[in-house]
């Protein structure tokens, strides 16, 4: 892997042994029933009625400058979870992620409030990300006219519970895609909307990928994957099974999946 | 497999970072440090619990209405309950105690509205937290100042309520600033450290009604402590009198009512308030602060 050539050696994201640990209440096997959580209670013991779901199991790399890293593996095998943790939005059980800069993940849509208007959903999001008023007042109507929202007539005054789900998605796309980031994390997000807009959030991706230092991009989609990263790390039940240049990683993904 | 060879080979992956200065993902930053970032998101704070104060009643037809709407019908609830059927007034004449008792349920409501919001302010948004990064003391900030607002229009029923019973305008009710900013205070502290508890522990938001009413029935909103427990050793009353929810009821009933004069209001009061705003928000922010990286484990 050392004849890589590399754009620089210059590392934006390091992940030293990382074990990400989800905590889950109430989910433990046996009896469901209120005395049985009871008789868990009383127990002693550190862990009482919780269960633990190990999502990542130390994982280590280092992400360099410039470069776009596809992030795969099947469902449930720790891919999202890895982007939170890097963002430091998941507390790591053990092991560090060091960052040059705040790594922020591509998306708003917790910050979104279905009983707003599309028009004050938009500042939210953007103040949410961060942005100051200012820069929310001036990305306004470049979020707007970006959505196309207002392409059917005047529905960004309406409240976000009355739009289509294509259309709150296209919402939440454009408001996601107004801040530039230092190290961007696109998690499938590339598949919202119909074509034309479809076509227009891939070109926008492409514009932040320019502006960003290193980008992760986590996707089930193969032919996405070859045409953004060129590097990609393989996550099987939470562990590094492969890191590598696209097609070698890929071509092993492919018959492990066997397609 | 995982570490490609590079001109750092043989770094560790501590002094790798150190090297280029890479920074711990989601560490803690410093206690001034995250102040100033919270003020950096002062917009957001205020955006995020206007936003929460609208979308509330949107669905409903008589819509922002009821921001007033609803605090004026349970001022009814309560006056013929606590006023008609079970005469609590104790010696109060009906122009004093109406007002009282409204006053008692709206102070209170506050801070009591303000400690639920503050049990789910971070295990209720955990979507939030795990997508956006802020400095997670904004959710609860944002909660209290939500329920400020609230209280805010509950005011104007307030003032009608007061001016209809005979206590009118004057220059006590200047007060009203001060002692509302003082619970606030209060309250935002009291949101911040039981936001981190309920972090940790979410079953505190089943636990929390029952704590509250206690404390309700205990600080006397529908009644007068010292009237009630006359007869009774006076540091009783005293102890009731100093709690924090009796204190600010207190001090609001002082500046709007007329008949409710000085006598009502325990020694030092304007201390014991200020006192109680100062440590529980300055308590409540940094016991919230050492527990920030956490937030989000679930």
């Amino acid at each position: 892997m050392a004849e890589l050539e590399k754009r620089s050696h210059i590392p934006t994201v390091i992940a030293d042994e990382l074990h990400i640990v989800y905590r889950v209440n109430g989910a433990k096997t046996g009896k469901g029933s209120a005395t049985a959580a009871l008789s868990r209670i009383l127990k002693r013991g550190e862990e009482r009625g919780v269960r633990k779901v190990h999502a990542v199991k130390g994982v280590s790399f280092t992400a360099y400058r410039g470069e776009a890293i596809g992030l795969i593996g099947s469902n449930g095998s720790g891919k999202s979870t890895l982007l939170r943790a890097i963002a430091g939005l998941l507390p790591a059980e053990k092991g560090k992620v060091y960052t040059d800069g705040q790594p922020s993940l591509l998306g708003v849509n917790a910050a979104l409030m279905n009983d707003l208007t599309g028009e004050r959903n938009v500042i939210l999001g953007g103040l949410a990300m961060g942005m100051s008023r200012e820069q929310v007042k001036e990305r306004y109507q470049e979020i707007v006219d970006f959505s196309g929202i207002n392409e059917k007539g005047d529905f960004i005054t309406l409240p976000m519970r009355t739009y289509s789900s294509g259309m709150a998605a296209r919402l939440r796309f454009s408001i996601a895609a107004a801040k530039d980031h230092d190290v961007l994390m696109i998690d499938e997000a590339l598949a919202t909307g119909d074509r034309s807009f479809q076509k227009r959030s891939e070109a926008r991706i492409r514009e932040l990928r320019k502006s960003a230092g290193t980008v992760f991009l986590v996707s089930h989609n193969n032919k996405s994957i070859r045409d953004t990263c060129d590097r990609v790390l393989w996550l099987e039940r939470g562990e590094l099974r492969m890191d590598g240049p696209t097609e070698d990683v890929l071509k092993e993904y492919e018959k492990f999946t066997g397609k | 497999m995982s570490d490609r060879p590079s001109p750092d080979d043989g770094l560790s992956a501590a002094d790798l970072a150190a090297k280029y200065g890479l920074a711990v993902s989601g560490a803690r930053p410093g206690l001034a440090e995250y102040v100033r970032q919270l003020w950096g998101r002062r917009h957001f704070i205020l955006a995020f619990s206007q936003a929460k104060l609208t979308a509330q009643y949107s669905q409903a037809k008589l819509g922002q209405l009821w921001q007033v709407a609803t605090p004026l019908l349970n001022a009814a609830v309560y006056y013929f309950i606590f006023g008609l059927i079970l005469k609590a007034n104790r010696g109060m004449s009906h122009d004093v105690y109406i007002p009282f008792l409204v006053t008692g349920v709206f102070v209170f409501t506050f801070t009591q509205s303000s400690v639920m919001a503050g049990v789910r302010a971070i295990s209720g948004n955990l979507g939030l937290v795990r997508a956006l990064h802020f400095p997670r003391a904004s959710l609860p900030v944002s909660f209290a100042l939500q329920q400020l607002q609230q209280l805010l229009f509950s005011m104007i029923v307030l003032f009608v309520v007061a001016i209809g019973f005979g206590s009118y305008p004057g220059l006590s009710w200047l007060l009203i600033v001060p002692v509302l900013f003082l619970q606030f205070l209060f309250n935002t502290g009291l949101a911040l450290i039981v936001a981190r508890m309920g972090a940790k522990t979410p079953d505190l938001a089943q636990l929390m009604p029952f704590i509250l009413r206690t404390w309700m029935y205990a600080s006397g909103v529908m009644f007068s402590i010292s009237t009630m427990l006359a007869g009774r050793p006076e540091w009783i009353a005293r102890v009731l009198q100093a709690n924090p929810a009796a204190v600010y009821m207190d001090l609001m009933r002082f500046a709007l009512i007329d008949g409710y004069g000085a006598s009502h209001l325990p020694p030092h009061v304007w201390a014991i308030a200020v006192f109680w705003a100062v440590v529980t928000s300055l308590g409540g922010f940094v016991y919230f602060w050492k527990a920030e990286e956490r937030y989000g484990r679930g």
